[in-house]
């Protein structure tokens, strides 16, 4: 059976959801070889072999975290070299894009990112994706190299299927262009003990009609008592009441939960890009309306201060 | 010294007009408006302020790869303050990717002159973001790209990148490729002098054959990747609404815990 590089994206060992969901669909396809780098890459093996990687490529050096993004390609091209794999596989994450274009420039390769799902085909895997704010699907194959495909989180569910796993050092040499830009400083983001936006089952979000940063509680008690992830529309972003990072929509990131709890967020375009792949949709909006009513599987046309913690403590009731 | 700034913008269908697509699987242009792809009028305030910010001689050249009325883009850019245009276009370019793109921009930006490439951080209707890492691969020079702040002194150009788990300090000599979120800095409306001089300002056009590229290299079937099939998403069901009268959220965790989410 064909070997299926699966990328890994992991933090001191600690595998991200994401790639054991990439393991699943690599196992469609072919067998998953995972490639992990850098610091804590050999601790990732258990992880990845219970979900089906028969082997583990690991190879740590600093040039991961001092330098941007070239001295993983270098190692994944090295890891291509070494396995000739019928696929390689990316999580979708800003760097994983990153990564798979220049590794696919690379090889000779065609690039597809954000693959929402993934099937084997006559002529190489088949790639779904959501296109122009997930008002289109389309299924797209690589027609020239070795497929370099990029998966969004949540686009497969996550399957135990033991494997070897065994852990195998990737001989890497960098290139020249591995150390062009230089990481010179890195703080780290404080973690709130939420699930990560794009990973969570679950995602309650604020917009313009939450009016104010402090109030951001009222969302944040809410996605508490669900333990969801908290996303934020532009306009709440731009206002300065949360941050960057959990923005949902065109500019920020596309989230695809099985539920998404819009609150006081009318729906523009730019703010359905990100979110309209959501399983189920649920709206709290004072304007009858607003256009994010026609997504919603149920909509409360109501006062957000009045209907969020109603249904935070109702939550809490049930739940005991 | 001098900085020779080139940014890539793309003109890209309104988002909020009916995108479609065509009989051959690409973005159907001739149905829906289209404009300055929204995420690139970050670069071009980045380059302007690079430029305000200097004591070197700055030349920002806006450089874009599509059809003829993508000059409209090149404008809306002049007359934010770029100073020219590069206009790559040629019927060959119909259906070109991604890879493809990187190759006719990497040929034009080096036909141009550049010590710095700006570009969005995606464009708004493709929003894959791989351009910039693209053209920093093919050009062989940095890539300092998702920028929410940048600056450039004494040939070389720093950043702050800020990402999930961390926010990263980037710096990286020119030549460099550098690609910017709608976090760097709001972007400037036009003035009124800006539109008048705009239409003064030069436009180049060049095609294939100016940037010794092969008709096989590029377009819709020089494509590395293929679309097989597009279809619009069915409809959704149209859902239950109910309008708060004092027991909205009760009702609501009612439905999360029919559908099993409590």
């Amino acid at each position: 059976m064909a070997e299926v590089l699966v990328y890994v994206d992991h933090v001191d060992g600690a595998v991200r959801k994401p790639t054991l969901e990439l393991l699943t669909l690599a196992r469609r396809i072919g067998e998953p070889v995972a490639v992990a780098l850098g610091a804590g890459a050999e601790n990732t093996a258990a992880a990845l072999a219970e979900h089906g990687a028969v082997k583990v490529l690991t190879h740590d050096a600093s040039e991961y975290a001092d330098y941007l993004v070239v001295p993983k390609v270098d190692a994944l091209q090295a890891a291509v070299a070494a396995v000739s794999p019928a696929a390689v596989l990316v999580p979708s994450s800003a760097e994983g894009k990153e990564i798979a274009a220049r590794l696919a420039l690379r090889i000779g390769s065609g690039i597809i990112t954000d693959a929402v799902d993934l099937e084997a085909g006559d002529e190489g895997p088949v790639a779904t994706q959501s296109v122009f704010a997930a008002s289109f699907t389309t299924k797209s194959r690589i027609a020239k190299g070795t497929p370099v495909i990029t998966v969004k989180p949540n686009s497969a569910a996550v399957e135990a299927a033991p494997a070897a796993g065994a852990v195998e050092a990737l001989a890497v040499t960098f290139s020249a262009q591995a150390t062009g830009t230089k990481v010179t400083g890195r703080t780290a983001r404080e973690s709130t003990g939420r699930p990560e936006l794009t990973e969570a089952a679950i995602v309650v979000s604020g917009g313009r009609g939450v009016n104010g940063a402090e109030n951001f509680a009222i969302i944040e008690a809410l996605a508490d008592s669900l333990g969801a992830a908290v996303g934020a529309s532009r306009a709440a972003v731009d206002a300065g009441w949360y941050p960057h990072t959990n923005q949902v929509g065109q500019t920020g990131k596309s989230v695809s939960p099985q539920l998404y709890i819009a609150n006081g967020i009318s729906g523009a375009i730019q703010h359905r890009a990100g979110m309209q792949t959501s399983k189920t949709i649920v709206a709290v909006n004072k304007d009858a309306e607003a256009p994010i009513f026609d997504l919603v599987d149920y909509g409360i046309v109501g006062d957000l201060f009045d209907v969020v913690p109603q249904l935070t403590e109702e939550i809490k009731t049930r739940k005991g | 010294m001098s900085l020779r700034i080139v940014v890539t913008v793309k003109y890209v269908p309104d988002a909020t007009g009916d995108r479609h697509f065509a009989d051959d699987l690409t973005v159907d242009r001739d149905d829906v408006d289209g404009l300055l792809s929204e995420l690139d009028e970050y670069a071009v305030e980045q380059a302007l302020q690079i430029s305000e910010n200097s004591d070197d001689d700055v030349e920002i050249t806006v450089l874009t790869v599509g059809p003829e009325d993508a000059k409209d883009a090149l404008r809306k850019a002049l007359s934010m303050g770029a100073d020219k245009a590069i206009h790559v276009e040629d019927d060959d370019l119909h259906g070109t990717d991604a890879i493809g793109t990187s190759l006719v921009l990497a040929k034009a930006v080096e036909k141009a002159g550049y010590d710095l490439v700006i570009s969005g951080m995606a464009s708004t209707d493709g929003t894959m973001g791989v351009l910039p890492a693209l053209l920093a691969e093919r050009l062989g020079v940095p890539q300092v790209t998702l920028l929410s702040e940048v600056s450039v002194e004494d040939g070389t150009v720093k950043g702050r990148r800020d990402g999930d788990a961390a926010s990263e300090q980037l710096e990286a000599s020119l030549p460099a490729v550098v690609s910017v979120t709608d976090q760097s800095g709001e972007a400037r409306y036009p003035s009124f002098k800006g539109i008048m001089a705009a239409k003064k300002k030069p436009v180049q056009s060049w095609d294939l054959s100016d940037l010794d590229i092969e008709a096989e290299e590029v377009g819709l079937e020089g494509a590395w990747t293929k679309v097989e099939d597009a279809s619009a998403r069915p409809a959704r069901t149209a859902g239950t609404i109910v309008k708060d009268e004092g027991e909205g959220g009760k009702q609501l965790a009612e439905y999360l815990a029919s559908q099993k989410f409590i």
